[in-house]
């Protein structure tokens, strides 16, 4: 599961790594005509949309993957950098980025573009880019409070503006391709020439399908938890499947004997639930968590019993299973739920008729227990559910 | 050998989108380039004046978000790949050259003045919205960060105020 870094590739690598993503982005931004001012500024003066159509072409095409790879479970987006919002500072910077950019007549990665290739205007640009940023630095001061202001912290736009993360998507889809439409018009007018603003050509026709085909496959193939949710709960799927379980009484004897910190228990109830009654040794958890690239990492740690605590029985059962697809192993459920162990173990009544066997072994133990167990119970302090602890990647620009 | 076309816009766009998406699949971060003209002049600053950035709050703030020194930078190697990727692409598509390039109206001491104006307003605004074209205006936009997006608007709507009044500079 995304991202790579820091887990799979990391430290000197991800330089490697860095290097070679560059290269690729300088060979695109040079093939697409981005090393000269004449193709960049033209969107602005209208005969020369190359840089609207890549630009946006480029962002939807990153932004839709990015919600697929996320749809289909592949991508944490918790761990994915998000540029922060510091709103007065976006609309300034925005602002003094956009003159620069028509008295410049590059941006920052263009211009290194151009430098590459020999362009002396915009080693100049690059000089005063230098200039400029030793500029903020010395007055960084005066501006700090400025700069900070109206932290709205990590917002994604959908967010931001209350409406489904697909609708935000086909609605900027739409909105470029009339961008796109509305471009080769003023280009036409701009540049005194008649060329054809919409092509039906079979290169074009069947890109735009395979885009619709793609946009199409995110309502039949649901995302990997939605379809799990969907597969546990199923009628009777989850009573039927083979799971290994844990008795009440290895579960209180493992809670009372448990020196070498073999169980892991993941508490699976409600907030409320488990203030009332702790697990000693007990992680919150929840569903989501089981998708989450930091958390779930829990699950992975050798030599620990995990076991599944709810409620019920059911509820244990839909989340171990969810928890096997999804590959996690040596995951077992607590026999009967928390309920069953409440009932056998914690308000133990020794019964009227019992054998002897019985007397001796099991009802001693549960005796013992159900008088050592709340004790245990009462120590453990009841904490939050499992908060996001694993870094983001540092970004930015 | 005559200078072979550009690729096509929409062509390009799909593969920097993919390169896009890859880079948040691999390393989870986006694209950038004004964080490494930051890099270097920390670095240079720090190398030619390290009295003032000691005790800058500029440079100390950057220490301290940037372990390893400013050189030791994702965006610093990246931004080296791109000046190697650009140089190859010139160098196929065989327009490799000293030129100096500038609007037909425009004499040359005004595009100096230009490219240094512009480059400044870039160094300080780039810092002042946190990122770039690449860093805020694309990356923020893959990934729909809500401060991205702002960043990206006002860009465009600021080169779109202002293109009328520079017009003497390119056409």
């Amino acid at each position: 599961m995304g991202p790579l870094v820091p887990d799979i590739i990391s430290g000197n690598i991800n330089f490697i790594v860095a290097l070679l993503i560059g290269v690729l982005f300088g060979m695109i931004l040079e093939q697409a005509g981005f090393s000269t001012t004449k193709k960049l500024v033209g969107l602005f003066y209208g005969y020369d949309f190359t840089v609207l159509r890549v630009f946006f072409t480029a962002g939807l095409t990153a932004m839709i993957g990015v919600i697929g790879l996320e749809h289909f479970g592949l991508l944490d987006m918790n761990l994915v950098y998000i540029n922060p919002t510091f709103l007065w500072s976006a609309i300034a910077g925005g602002l003094i980025m956009g003159l620069g950019f028509v008295i410049g007549g590059f941006c920052p990665g263009t211009s290194l573009c151009a430098a590459a290739i020999g362009k002396l205007d915009a080693m100049v640009f690059i000089a005063g880019s230098l200039a400029g940023v030793l500029l903020w630095g010395e007055s960084y001061p005066m501006a700090e409070g400025f700069y900070k202001a109206a932290n709205w912290g990590n917002p994604r736009i959908f967010e931001t503006l209350g409406i489904s993360q697909s609708l935000f998507a086909f609605l900027l889809t739409a909105a470029a391709l009339g961008a796109f439409w509305f471009a080769s018009i003023v280009e036409n007018k701009v540049n005194g020439v008649k060329k054809k603003t919409i092509l039906f050509t079979p290169y074009h026709i069947g890109l735009a399908s395979a885009g619709i085909l793609l946009a199409a496959s995110s309502f039949v193939f649901t995302g990997r938890k939605d379809s799990l949710v969907k597969a546990v709960n199923a009628p009777g799927f989850a009573q039927a499947y083979e799971l290994q379980a844990m008795t009440p009484d290895e579960f209180a004897y493992r809670l009372l004997n448990d020196r070498e910190g073999k169980l892991q228990i993941l508490d699976f109830r409600p907030e409320a639930e488990r203030k009332k009654m702790n697990l000693p040794e007990s992680t919150p958890f929840t569903l989501d968590n089981l998708f989450e690239k930091a958390p779930s990492k829990e699950l992975l740690v050798r030599g620990k019993i995990n076991v599944f605590a709810a409620e019920d029985e059911l509820t244990e059962r839909k989340m171990a299973i969810i928890a096997e697809k999804l590959g996690f192993r040596r995951v077992k459920i607590l026999q009967g739920g928390l309920k069953e162990f409440r009932d056998q173990i914690l308000n133990f009544k020794p019964p009227k008729t019992a054998s002897k066997f019985e007397r001796e072994n099991t009802y001693r133990f549960r005796e013992k227990a159900s008088k050592e167990l709340p004790v245990l119970i009462e120590k453990s302090k009841p904490s939050g559910p499992i908060i996001q602890k694993a870094k983001r990647v540092l970004g930015g620009c | 050998m005559k200078e072979t076309k550009y690729m096509d816009p929409y062509l390009a766009g799909f593969l920097l989108g993919l390169l896009l998406l890859a880079t948040n699949f691999i390393t989870g971060r986006g694209l950038g380039a004004s964080g490494a003209l930051k890099s270097f002049t920390v670095a240079a600053a720090e190398t030619v004046a390290p009295a003032h950035t000691g005790s800058s709050l500029f440079y100390t703030e950057y220490a301290g978000e940037h372990s390893g020194g400013p050189l030791k930078n994702w965006l610093v190697f990246e931004v080296i790949g791109v000046l190697i990727g650009a140089f190859i692409s010139g160098l196929v598509s065989d327009r490799l050259a000293f030129k100096f390039e500038k609007g037909p109206a425009a004499t040359n001491k005004l595009r100096i003045a230009g490219a240094l104006a512009g480059g400044v307003l870039w160094g300080v605004g780039s810092q002042l919205g946190r990122g770039c074209t690449s860093g805020a205006a694309l990356s923020g936009m893959a990934v729909m960060s809500t401060g991205g997006i702002i960043t990206m608007v006002f860009i465009f709507a600021g080169a779109y105020g202002f293109a009328y009044f520079f017009r003497k500079l390119w056409i």
